[in-house]
């Protein structure tokens, strides 16, 4: 197919992923609505200023509609063909090999990330066998109760003249015992059965919960109400989506929606809404206008509906590193597993509690863009002499504020598929660069 | 060398099955159930050979033996280690805690017999 006659398709695949309408990039562009169908089912050749502002709108580089996804081709190759040496592929004829055979190269292209995203996944999987503490638990019953049967029923075929009460006793303890892993194995079966073949049973209750709030927005009406109380939240669980999620799930949930609530109370939606009207989207300003602690604010800004403040984003993570609560922001990706980049501001501002922390970052690699983070860590219980103080650390995530914003820390997601070179803070070698 | 052997582990029926083994052997053997007061137990029966689980509610079988062998009455009472896990990193940590002999759960009788036979010769 003749390269131009694809330039069409491009534009229609870009303006579905930016969730843009037919009409709305006419009109923006310039041009009617029917001639931009034309172009995107290829039926109009198009050229010059009608490309430009296109993309112009698209918030593409012209080329990449123009020549399309052969340099982006090219790139993933490169990144496919990562560390390999000696007779690995010939990275001098790469451009040549994309050019004459896109087909072979996209599926190599396809096979490369479908082996990542597989390999991340064995990742995981392997995690949860290692560190699962059900898995654990029930294999460690097992091997007790096979022991005691074990021991007992060579008592009872090894001691010659055993008396019979020890014989009854013995007998009686064996099938206590085969009881016991009969209930244990049981217990293991269910659990190996259903984990892949249900996406609900793979899932960590942290996932359910993060489905959950990401299924309505992070936003909870029911919480905004001035009247609304801890049975709201108990609504929102008696709900056909919460009862759907596991019991340590819908724990998560309840934990979180309370918090909500206090949040809410503490900062009331219309207010607050007037407040952000008046100062902007300003944390810190407006922590202090209201006379509230940082983190409450950050927490949320990130629960307002994004018709109004726009897109937010916000990860929380507890004393230990591990991220609790995570609401993405496009363009900044979270870790759902493995630990997150120690660069993160998230994790500079643990370090010096209270002290807030605001910059623009970038993580490194496919589809990142650059987000004003704002982070402050503070106390989340209180302590004693016989307790530590708990600390939580949260880091707001707002679109980039550009240059004024200052300049741009360079960080990743986590270490595995971060493709950042000699980078100090790297604890384990990227799987899509070498570096370590 | 005495004859006292002193099983710290915490599943009944274990527990049952292999007093019976040794005390048919002619060990004298006291039990002990739960981790929080296993150094107690050690002091008061002061026995000659020690069997401890690893994994026992309270406190870990490492940090017992740790403080049998900071107690200079029984840096050298001999201590069979049980262990549900066969990795060697707990064999490894059992031989740094001074774990004279480590066995990995489920066991035979006899080998239970032979190693506490070998760990106290007279």
């Amino acid at each position: 197919m003749p390269e131009r006659f694809m330039i069409g398709t491009r534009i229609r695949e870009r303006r579905v992923l930016g969730g843009i309408r037919q009409s709305d990039l006419a009109r923006q562009a310039g041009i009617s609505p029917s001639y931009l169908n034309l172009i995107e089912h290829n039926r109009r050749r198009i050229g010059g200023k009608t490309l430009l502002r296109l993309a112009e709108v698209l918030e593409v580089e012209p080329a990449l509609l123009s020549e399309g996804a052969e340099a982006t081709l090219i790139s993933a190759l490169r990144e496919a063909a990562g560390g390999r040496a000696g007779d690995g592929p010939e990275l001098s004829r790469l451009e040549e090999f994309a050019g004459r055979f896109p087909g072979w190269a996209r599926m190599l292209v396809d096979l490369h990330r479908r082996s990542e995203s597989l390999e991340r996944t064995i990742g995981t999987l392997t995690d949860r066998l290692a560190h699962d503490p059900f898995l654990a638990d029930s294999l460690h019953e097992v091997i007790s109760a096979v022991t005691a049967i074990r021991a007992t029923s060579s008592i009872l075929v090894e001691t010659r003249a055993l008396e019979p009460e020890w014989q009854a006793r013995f007998h009686r303890n064996i099938n206590e015992d085969s009881a016991r892993l009969t209930e244990g194995a049981q217990a293991l079966v269910r659990y190996l059965d259903g984990a892949p073949n249900r996406d609900a049973e793979l899932k960590s209750p942290q996932d359910e919960m993060h489905a959950f709030l990401a299924a309505h927005g992070f936003h909870f009406e029911d919480l905004e109400r001035e009247v609304a109380g801890p049975r709201d939240v108990i609504r929102l669980l008696r709900s056909e989506a919460g009862q759907a999620m596991s019991g340590a799930a819908q724990h998560l949930v309840r934990e979180v929606l309370l918090r909500y609530l206090e949040d809410a109370r503490a900062l009331p939606l219309n207010a607050f809404l007037a407040r952000i009207g008046d100062l902007g989207m300003r944390p810190d300003r407006l922590a202090e206008s209201a006379g509230v602690g940082m983190a409450q604010v950050f927490r949320r800004l990130a629960s307002l509906p994004e018709a109004a403040v726009g897109p937010v984003g916000l990860v929380i993570c507890d004393g230990s590193g591990t991220l609790i609560f995570r609401k993405p922001l496009e363009g900044f990706a979270a870790p759902r597993m493995a630990g997150a980049c120690p660069l993160w501001p998230l994790y500079q501002v643990l370090a010096q509690p209270q002290a807030p922390l605001r910059m623009r970052v970038r993580q490194a690699g496919r589809g990142a863009a650059v987000v004003e983070a704002c982070a402050v860590a503070s106390q989340a219980g209180p302590a004693g002499f016989d307790r530590p103080a708990l600390m939580q650390a949260h880091m707001l995530l707002l679109p980039d504020p550009g240059e004024n914003g200052g300049s741009i820390r360079e960080l990743g997601v986590s270490c595995r598929i971060c493709p950042l070179a000699e980078c100090r803070a790297r604890r384990e070698p990227s799987i899509i660069a070498e570096g370590f | 060398m005495g004859n006292k052997v002193l099983l710290i582990e915490d599943e009944p029926n274990i527990i049952e099955a292999v007093s019976f083994i040794l005390s048919r052997d002619g060990w004298e053997v006291k039990t002990h159930s739960n981790g929080h007061d296993a150094m107690q137990a050690v002091r008061e029966r002061a026995p000659d050979l020690i069997i401890l689980d690893v994994m026992l509610p309270g406190k870990s079988g490492f940090d017992i033996l740790q403080e049998i062998r900071g107690d200079t009455e029984f840096a050298d009472t001999p201590v069979l280690m049980l262990t549900a896990r066969g990795q060697s990193k707990d064999r490894e940590m059992a031989e740094r805690a001074g774990a004279s002999q480590y066995m990995t759960k489920p066991f035979s009788n006899a080998d239970v017999l032979a190693a506490v036979r070998a760990l106290v010769t007279p």
